[in-house]
């Protein structure tokens, strides 16, 4: 399957524009005030295609924070609070499904 | 063990130097992603969902003691604490930092271990048979001529920049192991009617989103004529195959559209060419090579000592003997399989301490020598008999004798969604699930063997096209589902899996599977018809019947 870098952008609700910190991979999400952050409370959220294609068009401007920035759907809860909008990016929050061996 | 000399200890040194430059320029702004991208793959670092993985290749699945203690080492001090065992001879680390991995990766050099080509459109890690130089079946230790393509292999600059990446596989014994017909080039080794060595050569096999079973293009290979023949092979499909279409740069393309005829042809014509020039290995090249292998000092033993016979009443012990030794060439000894697929366990996985046990037990028992399989087990090829009783305890006490070895929780899982940026679900959950089912090992072993393999996506690490049973997970309208396949089989008789019915949800594959197993109990012609001889008899339509009939 193609990466969602590769995937044609479709915007039905809610997105966000994440990607993985240079340093350690870790996953950040493109905040409000043009930075990143690694709460996806932080996000910036928008809901057009256009919007979403300047946000992501921002983000990339600047490789040596995060890597391989793309857009992802979120879920926004009737407080605001802001959850992952599909099972890939509630892995990517939340790690594995399983328990890691220990 | 293959013993490396000051010009590999160099290279890997001069290459972690390179990398660790390489980093820094990255992290400094020098080098964009753009740039920095290829130079981290070609050194098996891959960046998953959550973080960097660093890919380690395992040559030909051969690991000294120290190697695996170093690998232990790198999980503990680098990583969360464990690794991961893959389907081609490799280790993975899932949780590797940028800016720590050139420690890590010269940590790794000391001991001779590296992530070269394990990514990349180039020659992977070649594998072969983890019961290399310990089972009674082969006919040469089919390692010395994956040695012999690895040092030919390594950086070969005609070959850095192939359509796609490539991959042989090795066997020496009339059982496979080594899965050779469903790989890029697979080579049997045996011996003719007058005794010489020689390969059988198969092309153009492989899994992916294409499956195809490799084609043999050749009967008998002079053993000594592999590399010329291998340079034609390479030289026909880097120049005939596509680079315009991911999805058709694989040889099993090219294979396919031509025909093996043509294939054959175009490959005997090069290899006329350049059959007598320098790839042409001398007697002394080979023994060279051949001598750099260091074999056990084996002791004069005999079959089925008397601790071993005492130790075989304890039923615990007796279940483990038969299910996880097997015979060895030389009499006292036997083959040690340590399964990583404890019940509800990932697939393949093992922590810093059990890395530790087994490199411990391996350096105590078996010679310092450690094999992995591309079942995701570990193995220990050469153990005395004598020896079994006071192993399988220590193995026991560290969670590591799990007697299912073939069984149906013995399962072949690539890490899914839950590591890898191109999966479209999950495989390890699902693996741990069906294990759970049968976490009766009683039960599992009145099933008997059979190979369950699962894929998160088409591009099939979990070998699903060839399982007995294959599951291979894909995704509709955000949800995950997985399509069954039943009859595939990766060894000598290898062939695909046909699929049984529609997908299923992730919910029902547990329940499905069990209702396969169950099917086969009923339909079986008899405890000894294994559940891959059932379907080659009935094929899966009485499965389908049975099992979409409850679900």
């Amino acid at each position: 399957m193609a990466a969602p870098q590769q995937q044609k952008l479709k915007v039905n609700g809610p997105v966000a524009v994440t990607a993985n910190r240079l340093t350690d991979g870790a996953v950040v999400w493109r905040t409000r005030d043009g930075g990143w952050s690694v709460e996806l409370a932080d996000a910036a959220v928008v809901t057009t295609a256009d919007a979403a294609i300047a946000l992501l068009a921002e983000a990339g401007k600047r490789d040596l924070d995060a890597v391989g920035p793309y857009v992802a759907p979120v879920l926004v809860g009737a407080d605001g609070a802001l959850a992952p909008g599909n099972l890939r990016e509630r892995i990517r929050v939340a790690g594995p499904t399983f328990e890691l061996p220990q | 063990m293959y013993a490396y000399d000051e010009f590999d200890r160099a290279f890997l040194a001069e290459r972690v130097a390179e990398f660790r430059d390489q980093v820094g320029r990255r992290l400094s702004g020098a080098l964009s992603e753009d740039e920095f991208k290829p130079l981290r793959l070609m050194n098996g670092v891959y960046l998953q969902l959550h973080a960097y993985m660093l890919r380690v290749a395992i040559p030909y699945g051969t690991l000294s003691a120290a190697q695996l203690r170093r690998m232990a080492h790198v999980a503990r001090t680098y990583d969360r604490g464990y690794g991961h065992f893959t389907t081609r001879q490799n280790i993975q680390f899932n949780w590797i930092k940028l800016d720590e991995l050139p420690e890590a990766m010269a940590s790794l050099a000391e001991v001779g271990v590296h992530g070269i080509q394990t990514s990349g459109n180039c020659i992977r890690n070649v594998t072969t048979d983890q019961w290399a130089a310990a089972t009674p079946e082969e006919c040469d230790d089919p390692r010395i001529w994956a040695e012999i393509l690895r040092q030919y292999s390594t950086l070969h600059p005609e070959f850095t920049y192939l359509p796609r990446k490539f991959k042989i596989a090795i066997t020496a014994a009339g059982h496979d192991r080594a899965a050779i017909k469903v790989h890029d080039v697979g080579l049997r080794l045996h011996r003719n009617e007058a005794g010489e060595l020689g390969f059988e050569v198969l092309v153009g096999g492989g899994l992916g989103r294409t499956p195809f079973v490799g084609k043999s293009i050749r009967d008998f290979l002079p053993a000594r004529e592999l590399l010329s023949y291998i340079e034609a092979i390479m030289r026909v499909y880097n120049q005939y195959g596509r680079r315009d279409n991911i999805y058709k740069a694989r040889i099993k393309i090219l294979v396919h559209e031509i025909g093996a005829e043509e294939f054959s042809k175009a490959v005997e014509a090069e290899w006329a060419a350049i059959r007598d020039g320098a790839l042409h290995l001398t007697d002394e090249m080979i023994a060279d090579i051949r001598a750099r292998f260091i074999y056990p000092a084996f002791a004069a033993l005999e079959n089925e000592p008397a601790v071993l016979a005492e130790a075989l009443k304890d039923s615990r012990f007796a279940t483990w003997h038969r299910n996880s030794v097997q015979a060895h060439k030389v009499p006292g000894y036997s083959i040690v399989t340590i399964s990583l697929k404890p019940v509800g366990a990932p697939p393949g996985d093992a922590t810093a301490d059990q890395m530790d046990v087994v490199a411990d037990l391996a350096e105590r028992y078996g010679f310092g020598e450690i094999r992995v399989g591309h079942e995701q087990n570990l193995c220990l090829p050469h153990v005395a008999q004598q020896d079994l009783p006071a192993l399988w305890a220590a193995l026991d006490a560290a969670g590591l004798a799990t007697p299912n070895v073939n069984l149906v929780n013995d399962i072949i899982a690539c890490p899914g969604l839950d590591y890898c940026a191109l999966a479209n679900a999950r495989a390890i959950p699902v693996a741990q699930e069906i294990a759970k089912r049968f976490s009766d090992l009683d039960r599992a072993r009145g099933v008997g063997r059979l190979h369950i393999n699962i894929s998160g996506c088409i591009n099939a690490c979990g070998h699903h096209h060839v399982g007995h049973i294959g599951i291979l997970g894909v995704e509709k309208n955000g949800q995950e589902f997985y399509q069954i396949t039943l009859g595939g089989r990766a060894d000598e008789h290898a062939q695909l899996g046909t699929l049984l019915g529609p997908a299923v949800s992730y919910e029902q594959v547990p329940g499905l599977i069990e209702d396969v197993v169950d099917t086969y109990l009923e339909l079986r012609a008899g405890p000894q018809e294994l559940f891959i001889d059932t379907v080659a008899r009935l094929g899966v339509e009485p499965f389908k019947e049975r099992v979409y009939a409850s679900h």
